[in-house]
């Protein structure tokens, strides 16, 4: 039994998706391989190698794999999917953008967004917008699965995995990448974070989250936002926490001016300590909170900040 | 151009699921049922299509019982031109729906198919992606916005770190994300008007297709409970908590 696990990256830097990924592979059992494709992602290939559990890194480099398109980037996991007993992503937008092609590719059906491993085929994922946990058993002699990486935990860096380049990548020339547009930030990244500060309706515009940022950055803290606050369009959608948005589980989440709506606890309620702040007693998020205050963000904040 | 718009029936966005007391699924017994939201989305941006003179007809297609009629009618009244209904009563998984609807693209041949990127209730993301696969055409997924020109479309996704704008040959395949429009409701007349609209139904059993899901639904189970915690009187107090009972801040 051999798992081949395509590594989340930017190119540049290995993103720790792909370390909790590991951790979901560990508890399946057998060897673990990881793929990393992209263009100039040699020193992502040497990171992966460090993983612990895993015992060889692929290489494709190429210019065709620089953006992560499906339409390439699929066709490569194929051909290499014949050595595999289980293939696996994060559950990223990328790993959920070509993993579904893979899978039809190969005629599986593709288990998404594991929580949990009860053996090497059969998982648990949440349903119902994580209203109802399944117990799911695949059949297939090849796995496809992607994991929701916020429930596992990071791997360590002690391994010395050895390095394989891959040749011929292939162009299915029938798409193209245009450009991106990255939200540039100095924080941690939301899914990485180990304190998420995430502001609601409550904020009441998108000029008061800088409230929030001063804590953030107090704290090393991400900012995040209800799917409320993004639809009211007080920030980009790239913030949003919650069943549609990001899923998260930092060691702290502050949710400010949240009500708590089910699509937002679906992404949150993993953390493991939840502050919220909110004004209204009846807010349904006090009800899973640790801790919570009642009270007017406008003067609470400030406050925190200062006392911080 | 034709546009094909795959629409599934789900529970209602509003109503929570529960777990059946045998714990072999959840229950939809006497529960409103309602378009899946992303699906409404993807019918709306084909009619904005339609709107601006690119798409010149809208085919809907539902896969399920024959109570699905009713979201294919909705679709109708927003202004699809006509409906196919797939019938089964089989549980199909994302595989075989994408299997059944990569029939009828070979049958209606459409430039672009828009679906919504999940269904609220299974949540796999993955029909799109699959059918996509089957057809061997271009996916643009999670869409923000989407611009056709010169047998191209130019869609821009969700991506995690921000946005990201590919260009895909036509005929393709795109799902919707959330801010790719806000969908319209549908007028009395067009509600009335969409009851003589064409609704063809096809059997899924004889489309010549393997159907059986070769996942096993073990359990379904409720989720574990967070238990609420306690309720702090200030600022202070809430500092104390965390750096000293919870010390997750120094």
């Amino acid at each position: 039994m051999i798992t081949l696990l395509v590594a989340e990256h930017d190119n540049s830097e290995l993103k720790l998706d792909t370390h909790k990924a590991v951790d979901a592979i560990t508890k399946m059992g057998g060897d673990i391989h990881v793929l990393v494709a992209g263009a100039g992602c040699q020193s992502v290939a040497e990171h992966a190698a460090k993983l612990q559990g895993v015992s060889k890194v692929l290489v494709a480099d190429h210019d065709l794999l620089a953006h992560g398109l499906a339409e390439n980037l699929a066709p490569l996991v194929v051909d290499l999917a014949d050595d595999y007993s289980h293939i696996v992503a994060p559950a990223t937008t990328t790993g959920k953008n070509f993993m579904p092609r893979v899978a039809a590719a190969l005629d599986v059906e593709q288990i998404s967004d594991i929580i949990e491993v009860v053996s090497s085929d059969t998982f648990k994922r949440p349903i119902y917008a994580g209203n109802a946990i399944a117990t799911v058993q695949s059949e297939y002699a090849k796995k496809v699965i992607t994991v929701r990486t916020a429930a596992f935990d990071k791997v360590s860096e002690t391994g010395s995995a050895e390095i394989v380049s891959l040749e011929a990548v292939a162009d299915a020339g029938i798409s193209n990448f245009v450009k991106q547009e990255l939200t540039e930030s100095e924080r941690p990244e939301l899914t990485a974070a180990g304190v998420v500060i995430s502001g609601g309706r409550g904020m009441q515009n998108g000029d008061n989250f800088t409230l929030l940022e001063g804590i953030a950055d107090k704290l090393g803290a991400a900012v995040g936002a209800s799917r409320a606050a993004v639809d009211a369009g007080f920030v980009p959608n790239d913030m949003q926490v919650g069943q549609t948005g990001k899923i998260v589980a930092p060691d702290l989440y502050i949710a400010v001016g949240i009500s708590g709506a089910i699509q937002h606890l679906a992404g949150m309620k993993d953390s493991k300590v939840i502050v919220a702040i909110n004004k209204d007693p009846e807010a349904p998020i006090f009800q899973v909170a640790d801790y919570g205050l009642e009270a007017d963000l406008f003067e609470a904040l400030p406050e925190l900040e200062t006392k911080l | 151009m034709k546009v094909l718009v795959p629409v599934k029936r789900v529970i209602d966005y509003n109503v929570k699921a529960r777990v059946k007391a045998d714990n072999t699924d959840v229950d939809l017994t006497n529960v409103k049922m309602a378009m899946n939201p992303f699906c409404e989305i993807a019918v709306e941006e084909a009619v904005r299509l339609k709107e601006k003179g690119t798409a010149t007809e809208i085919v809907v297609v539902s896969i399920g019982s024959k109570s699905c009629h009713e979201q294919l009618r909705t679709a109708l009244a927003l202004g699809a031109d006509r409906a196919i209904h797939i019938d089964t009563e089989l549980n199909l998984g994302s595989l075989q729906v994408a299997k059944l609807l990569s029939k009828v693209v070979e049958e209606e041949q459409p430039e672009l198919v828009i679906l919504g990127k999940q269904s609220i209730d299974a949540d796999n993301n993955q029909t799109g992606q699959m059918l996509a696969a089957l057809t061997n055409r271009p996916q643009g997924t999670f869409a923000s916005e989407v611009v056709v020109e010169d047998n191209k479309v130019a869609v821009t996704r969700e991506v995690d770190g921000g946005l990201q704008t590919v260009s895909l040959n036509l005929p393709a395949i795109v799902t919707t994300d959330l801010r790719l429009n806000e969908p319209r409701y549908a007028s009395l007349p067009n509600i009335m008007k969409a009851k003589r609209k064409p609704l063809d139904v096809k059997v899924a059993a004889d489309m010549g297709l393997e159907l059986s899901s070769k996942i096993n639904l073990l359990k379904v189970e409720e989720p574990s409970q967070r238990e609420g915690g306690v309720m702090v009187e200030s600022v202070d107090e809430l500092l104390e908590k965390l750096r000293n009972e919870a010390k997750v801040i120094a």
